[in-house]
């Protein structure tokens, strides 16, 4: 505690000068200067009007250039996979927070599948505690049920009460009916938003890769898209019931990484309803499609598995036209011999903290012209709003003082090699990524630089 | 929608071999048909009769004392044995690692041994293993020439190859070069389990190219309606009967009773309908050939009368398999005349 403290001391006053704020929550889309004490965002102001106190410019309190930059609030991923407890051959909180700066990144939800699951406020806890050496806030996601076995529901008010902002079965979702309305009630009654990895595991035994022609001709077993829609479709129908049933708090149902045209247009169907159901998309899932299979890299090989063209196309239609509400990187770092093995024998997943920022600049921002306020709204107050994570995704006076800074112009190229993570297996090392981070500022604390 | 103009720029990957590396890439592989053109394809037929017709004692020095090992993941008569005849008729020595007697049963993983054996001094690796596309990682890793004796239910493309020779031999006798247009009028059709068969695909994938028409005949357990849309030129025909009536050629399948992963299927329904019975082969198409890429089970998909009558190629298609795989060792080890593909350094 001290010396988060003494960094808290060290950093105490930051003066973001000359830049652009695009704050969409608080409305704001001009040039601002911004002062952060003790954490929080102490003052906005018009450009070259911000002042420091006599004696915070007297012990030299940092002032940092953004003149050509834009100032944002912290970019919030509300799906990743920090490994520890257990796996921390993959990676570790330090390493992945680390990864998460790099990448713009000032708050991470972080999923339950760690060894042992996060059960147990205990555990909820010990990721957040100082010694993890978190680079920037880890917000760890409860297990739903114990052990991810989807039978027996977890403690959701000690959960809640640890620090536990949602809870989810993950890559284990949860298929009896009885179990997930029970989930949602209880997750409900504790204000927690209920995550779920929507593929009926049912359909996709042995399956590695998206069910269709390609899987067919590179002769290895597919994932239907049903196996996804439709565990999707049934949360919806439970939270329906739901609704009926009580006429009060509704449940919130979150569809976790949506990669079939049908899923998002069951959201946007249960939305019209009336529902409280939100989606996130991966990058891979709105850049790569079943083709990048071809030649069995495993890094073309995650869960829910890259689909075709019209299912990638509909979630950038899903991106523009607003049913998507975040987007999230299911980051899922993984140990090079574990993925250098035989396609079907590769565990799922990709990193992606380090590539979100620049993926959705040169992408969605670049060549489908969303703009750049609504790109950074998907990174960040959306998905603060989500999670209901309070003074976050925004940097209106008061709100805690994460930031990032970054260049929206700059064109660079991915290497793998510079990574934070302690894991490679990215399919974007090389790929032409635009927008730069200069500054990521987490809680007042300066957490990465240029 | 017309947001949509991803250019996806993730082709292929080259691979690439530092300069000073003491393993420069030859391009030998065989992984898949789709890495052949069909000059390719003609060079290596024109190879395989050329090495066929050769004098035995001239023949033992074009590999001679070339190192080839065999990694045999799955049992195998024909291919394991064929590939070994091959490579010692060009005189090389070749060593034979099977998963059941190696380090491979200790779990040792396909990259260690790949660099095991080229360590050991092993020129080019012939893989057979149960997952798809292992022999992308196989040759990723030592950067050898590896050919593809099947890889789980994707390719066998070197069997493609000596089926494709079986039928010229007798559809287009005398002729050595093959175009789009050497099968013109030819229709092929393959017949049971498709799903699981990597001697289908490579062979769907292929005979196409050729001009000819490919013909899939099976119950849907075993034939998915996604099959047709593998590639050009294929189609499906579930009616036995029907897909026999414009056969030149039967290209009859085992059931992979290995790979069904809980697949139930009805043997006796499956025999009623399509088992290739002489009076079947007789009421449609007496005149077409039979093939089989073995190993055949009598009584199941084809009955004693077929599998040893007149109309059957399947001990022809064995012979061809020791021709076609000289073709390809030579090709591999870059002694022949072969066109190579793709190499980068």
């Amino acid at each position: 505690m001290s010396s988060e403290r003494s960094q808290f001391h060290n950093a105490g006053t930051m003066l973001i000068r000359g830049g652009h704020l695009i704050d969409t929550a608080a409305g704001i889309d001009e040039k601002r200067d911004v002062i952060l004490r003790e954490g929080r965002v102490a003052e906005i102001t018009a450009p070259g009007k911000a002042k420091l106190h006599p004696e915070e410019a007297a012990d030299g309190s940092r002032i940092l250039d953004a003149r050509g930059l834009i100032v944002a609030p912290g970019l919030i991923d509300i799906h990743v996979h920090l490994r520890e407890p257990g796996q921390t051959h993959k990676e570790t909180i330090a390493s992945g927070t680390a990864a998460a700066a790099a990448g713009g990144f000032t708050a991470v939800a972080a999923m339950p599948n760690t060894v042992p699951t996060n059960d147990t406020p205990e555990i909820t806890r010990w990721m957040q505690a100082p010694e993890r050496a978190a680079s920037v806030r880890v917000f760890p996601i409860g297990a739903a049920t114990r052990a991810l076995k989807g039978e027996i529901l977890n403690d959701y008010a000690a959960l809640r009460a640890a620090g536990v902002v949602a809870v989810t079965d993950d890559g284990h979702p949860i298929l009896k009916d009885n179990i997930m309305r029970e989930v949602l009630k209880n997750a409900t009654r504790h204000g927690l938003t209920v995550i779920q990895h929507a593929e009926d595991t049912r359909l996709t035994a042995g399956a590695s890769m998206n069910e269709g022609p390609t899987a067919f001709r590179l002769g290895l077993r597919g994932m239907p898209p049903e196996a996804e829609y439709g565990l999707v479709e049934r949360d919806i129908r439970l939270v329906t019931e739901l609704a009926r049933e009580t006429k009060g708090t509704q449940a919130h149902l979150h569809v976790a990484h949506t990669s079939t045209a049908q899923a998002v247009a069951a959201v946007r169907q249960a939305r019209r309803n009336g529902l409280r159901v939100t989606c996130e998309v991966a990058p891979h899932h709105f850049l790569l499609t079943e083709q990048h299979v071809a030649c069995y890299d495993t890094h073309a090989k995650m869960n829910p598995p890259l689909r075709s063209e019209a299912d990638r196309d509909a979630m950038i239609q899903g991106i523009l036209d607003g049913v998507v509400d975040a987007i999230a990187t299911d980051h899922a770092p993984h140990a090079a011999h574990e993925k250098e093995v035989e396609f079907e024998r590769a565990p799922n997943g990709i990193t992606g903290l380090e590539t979100a920022l620049g993926l959705c600049l040169q992408w969605l921002h670049g060549e489908w012209k969303l703009p750049l306020s609504r790109v950074l709204s998907l990174l960040s107050a959306q998905p603060a709003a989500l999670l209901n994570l309070k003074g976050r995704g925004t940097l209106a006076v008061g709100s805690f003082a994460d930031v990032v800074v970054f260049d929206p112009k700059a064109e660079w190229n991915y290497r793998i090699a510079d990574t934070r993570s302690r894991s490679r297996n990215t399919p974007f090392d090389g790929w032409a990524m635009r927008g730069r981070v200069h500054y990521t500022i987490s809680e007042g604390r300066l957490v990465y630089s240029l | 929608m017309e947001v949509m103009t991803l250019t996806v720029n993730h082709p292929r990957p080259k691979l690439t071999v530092a300069a000073d590396s003491p393993f420069p890439y030859s391009g030998g592989s065989l992984l898949s048909v789709a890495d052949l053109t069909l000059a390719e394809v003609t060079s290596i037929l024109d190879r395989t009769s050329a090495l066929e017709s050769e004098d035995p004692l001239a023949r033992a020095h074009r590999l001679a004392k070339r190192k080839i090992a065999l990694l045999f993941y799955e049992s195998s008569t024909r291919t394991r044995t064929s590939f070994e005849l091959a490579a010692k008729a060009l005189g090389a020595d070749t060593t034979l690692v099977s998963s059941l007697s190696s380090s491979i049963e200790k779990g040792e993983s396909l990259k260690d041994t790949g660099l095991t054996l080229r360590a050991l001094g092993a020129e080019a690796i012939i893989l057979r293993h149960p997952n798809s596309g292992a022999p992308w990682l196989l040759e990723r890793v030592t950067l050898l020439p590896v050919l593809n004796a099947g890889d789980g239910m994707h390719e066998h493309p070197s069997q493609a190859l000596l089926d494709l020779r079986t039928m010229l031999a007798h559809l287009r006798p005398g002729e050595t070069r093959v175009n789009e247009q050497s099968l013109d009028g030819v229709t092929v059709t393959i017949v049971g389990d498709i799903r699981h068969s990597r001697v289908a695909r490579s062979n769907m994938l292929l005979l196409p190219r050729l001009g000819a028409r490919v013909v899939l005949c099976g119950p849907s357990a075993l034939l998915p309606e996604v099959a047709a849309q593998a590639g050009p030129g294929i189609e499906i025909e579930r009616d036995f009967a029907r897909a026999l009536n414009a056969s030149n050629v039967v290209m009859m399948l085992r059931i992979q009773a290995e790979r069904l992963a809980g697949l139930q299927l009805d043997l006796k329904e499956y025999i009623r309908d399509y088992q290739l019975t002489a009076e079947r082969l007789a009421a449609g198409v007496p005149d077409a050939w039979v093939m089989h890429p073995g190993p055949i089970v009598r009584g199941l998909e084809l009955t004693d009368a077929v599998a040893d009558g007149p109309r059957s190629l399947i001990l022809e298609q064995v012979s061809n398999g020791v021709a076609i795989r000289m073709a390809l060792l030579e090709r591999a080890l870059g002694c022949g005349t072969s066109e190579r593909h793709g190499a980068t350094t």
